[in-house]
């Protein structure tokens, strides 16, 4: 076998079912093995999209994404999709061709230090020198992106070493003495942790990203109902809870519920699973939540006492230790006058909007949810989109909510539903876009027509950069600095792809053009018109105390 | 606060790059660096001194470094009773008339001569950091020409 084919072996027994690439000069020949190979590949129209539609399928399935491109020019612009998956800790694999062994390091065609370039957005990365290390360094490379704290991983491989002839040898075991995550929680940590538990009376669960990527999301509510704590979540935790249960709060921090943020400012104890206390989240840090003391669980230590000191950090997977937690805590403090206070905040401060004339975008998320039942897998663009698709859509299962939330990529919702929608062929995909973000990544609609992969998209249409113009709005005396957009029509656009285009411009349409979309069997774009000015509330100014609520309505 | 710490790393390509980029990626300056293998060959030992201008962002950093895969452990000397040193070599011109007045501060060092020719003399000394400091302070009045040292390096 030579170096491609062992490539696509080692991919083949890893599992991996879809792959998403580009061709170029550096990876003729491993193209030239794919061309044969049993496994799906899907030709994407920019590298980006590759990197990303893997994130979404690796988002959507707990399954690593694969994406491949060449040398140079190709594997920049991987670089985006990279660090995306790289901050919401995404299981991904990318491969790079490079030039040739004996011209690395000689600025020769196409040639970039790509191992360099993306040294601190990957969890780890590879540059092969030789054939004989291809086939561990593949598993090395599935292992390290999929355990512990997931995360990409770059193979870098020279256009010579695809070439190059050996005997295929399937190392059997990896072992990687230096790498070796925590699973399970210290017995002693756990017990206190739930002594803090027993003595709370006013606790609150805050759970991230950590409860989806372990699966921990029945653990979460057996602990939830169990203690009876209210639950709050961020972006990354959607999901993880269903957002229909009594004790659910829905998201915390900038853009957060008011009843979420009073909640953790006022709380005695902080139950934080699988989250990082980002600043987004936080707001001002020495004036959050004052009161509480902080269990954390988080399977990196890193995380643990970075930005808000911790009384019982907890190191190891969030399912196990919710599991070891549940067995240790014996009782609870009688705690209904805190959820009575809870829930006094939640019938003060509901989410709501003013509901005018025009289209509101906060309407349409509505609308979708409630024709998909909840049952979707939404992805998001960045902005005010992505904001409103959190808040208004009830996500009741983990995997259904796509979004970049640590970079926040303009241009990521579209591919990602690509990568999820071929991950979850059974479930219909929306990409609530913004107008900006959307055309980002555009030529992606090419990829979704030419293989059937049936998204839907809606484009939230504002006609502006929506979430810089509200800061503009807010902060910048409403000096509207190059935030308002020309678009395209984007219904021709869409049938000039091989799509079906929809242009919505009435409150009353929404719903049937919702529905006329997911029965359509073609890739779709909803054009809504919505409200230009509409902001994003409630919301909190950046290095603001979370309970420093502004937009009135709290 | 001056930080010495040692790390254990898998000897291969990029480590070091690696490790270096933790500390660039936030502004730290190494302020010195001394790789070299162990006792076994597949392990190196990188002693690295940094002034950690926040020490906050210093235990951040050694968390991350025991988060690179190819790194084995992170030993933080600082607060740990250790044996530190460091070598230098320092090229000196000096006047014939003040042979013997070098010889006796050089003693006084444990430094030695291990090259010369004519007035010029390459001396080598090892020793602690303040140790150092004071040698090259006297060294100064024979007038210094270059100096190479090796960097800390530490044992606990
Ligand atoms: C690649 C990239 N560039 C710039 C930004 C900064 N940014 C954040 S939101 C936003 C506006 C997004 O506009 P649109 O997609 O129309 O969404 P809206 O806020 O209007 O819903 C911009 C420019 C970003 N997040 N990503
Ligand atoms: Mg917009």
């Amino acid at each position: 076998m030579n170096g491609a084919q062992i490539l696509i072996e080692c991919l083949k027994r890893e599992g991996t079912q879809v792959i998403f690439g580009y061709p170029g000069g550096q990876v003729l020949p491993l193209f030239d093995k794919l061309y044969d190979a049993d496994v799906d590949f899907i030709l994407v129209r920019h590298e980006q999209g590759a990197a990303h539609a893997a994130d979404g399928y690796a988002r959507a399935t707990g399954k690593p994404g694969v994406c491949i491109a060449t040398s140079g020019p190709g594997a920049t612009n991987l670089v985006t999709g990279i660090a995306t998956a790289f901050m919401d800790s995404i299981p991904m694999i990318a491969i790079t061709g490079q030039v040739k062994t004996f011209l690395i390091g000689n600025d020769a065609f196409q040639e970039a230090d790509v191992t360099g370039i993306t040294r601190p957005i990957t969890k780890h990365n590879f540059l092969v020198k030789d054939v004989k290390d291809l086939a561990r360094i593949v598993r090395e490379a599935f292992y390290i992106a999929t355990t512990g704290r997931p995360g990409p991983v770059l193979i870098d491989i020279p256009s010579d070493v695809q070439l190059q002839e050996m005997d295929f040898v399937w190392p059997e075991e990896v072992k990687i003495r230096s790498y070796n995550p925590t699973y399970f929680g210290h017995p002693g940590q756990i017990k206190r942790a739930a002594k803090l538990i027993s003595a709370a009376k006013k606790p609150i669960i805050y759970a991230g990203g950590g409860i989806i990527t372990s699966g921990a999301h029945h653990e979460l509510k057996t602990l939830a109902e169990k203690i009876n704590a209210p639950v709050t979540w961020t972006l990354m935790g959607i999901g993880g809870f269903p957002g229909e249960h009594k004790l659910s709060l829905g998201m915390l921090g900038m853009h957060g519920t008011a009843y979420a943020n009073h909640a953790i400012m006022e709380s005695d104890l902080i139950i934080a699973v699988g989250a990082r206390f980002d600043d987004r989240v936080t707001g001002r840090l020495d004036a959050f939540a004052p009161y509480a003391k902080v269990i954390h669980i988080d399977i990196d230590p890193s995380s643990i006492s970075k930005n808000v000191k911790v009384d019982v950090p907890v190191v190891g997977d969030a399912k196990n230790i919710l599991g070891q937690l549940i067995e240790e805590i014996k009782e609870t403090q009688d705690i209904s006058d805190w959820l009575k206070t809870v829930e006094e905040w939640k019938k003060k401060y509901p989410l709501r909007y003013a509901d005018k004339g025009i289209i509101k975008p906060q309407y349409v998320i509505e609308q979708i949810y409630e024709a998909t039942r909840g049952e979707a897998v939404i992805t998001t663009e960045v902005g005010q989109n992505q904001m409103w698709a959190a808040q208004w859509y009830k996500y009741n299962q983990p995997r259904t909510f796509i979004s970049s939330g640590g970079l926040g990529t303009m241009g990521f919702g579209l591919p990602a539903a690509m990568g999820a929608k071929l991950g979850c062929p059974d479930k219909v995909v929306f990409d609530i876009a913004g107008d900006g973000s959307i055309q980002m990544n555009i030529q992606e609609l090419a990829t979704c027509v030419c293989n059937k992969i049936n998204v839907k998209v809606a484009i939230l249409n504002n006609g502006y950069l929506g979430m810089v113009r509200q800061w503009q709005e807010l902060f910048y005396k409403r000096r509207y600095s190059h935030t308002c957009l020309y678009n395209p029509d984007f219904v021709k656009l869409a049938e000039s792809f091989g799509a079906v285009g929809i242009l919505i411009t009435k409150k009353e349409d929404v719903r049937s053009a919702i529905e006329k979309a997911i029965s359509i069997d073609n890739v779709v774009v909803m054009d809504f018109r919505v409200d230009p000015e509409e902001n994003v509330f409630p919301m909190v100014p950046a290095g603001e105390a979370i309970n420093r609520i502004i937009g009135g309505l709290a | 606060m001056k930080h010495t710490i040692s790390v254990l790393v898998e000897n291969k390509f990029g480590v070091l790059a690696r490790v270096a980029g933790l500390f660039s990626a936030r502004g730290y300056n190494i302020s010195s660096l001394a790789v070299s293998e162990t006792l076994d060959p597949q392990i190196s030992c990188m002693t690295i001194v940094v002034q950690a201008e926040d020490e906050k962002i210093l235990e951040q950093i050694e968390k991350q470094l025991n988060k690179l895969i190819d790194v084995i452990s992170v030993t933080d000397f600082t607060k740990k009773e250790h044996v530190e040193r460091e070598l230098v070599l320092v090229k000196i011109n000096y006047l014939s008339k003040q042979k013997a007045q070098l010889d006796k501060f050089l003693k006084k060092f444990l430094a030695k001569v291990v090259h010369g020719k004519e007035n010029t003399a390459i001396i080598e000394a090892v020793g602690e950091q303040e140790q150092i400091r004071q040698l090259l302070e006297g060294l100064a009045k024979f007038g210094v020409h270059e100096l190479v040292r090796t960097g800390k390096i530490a044992m606990a």
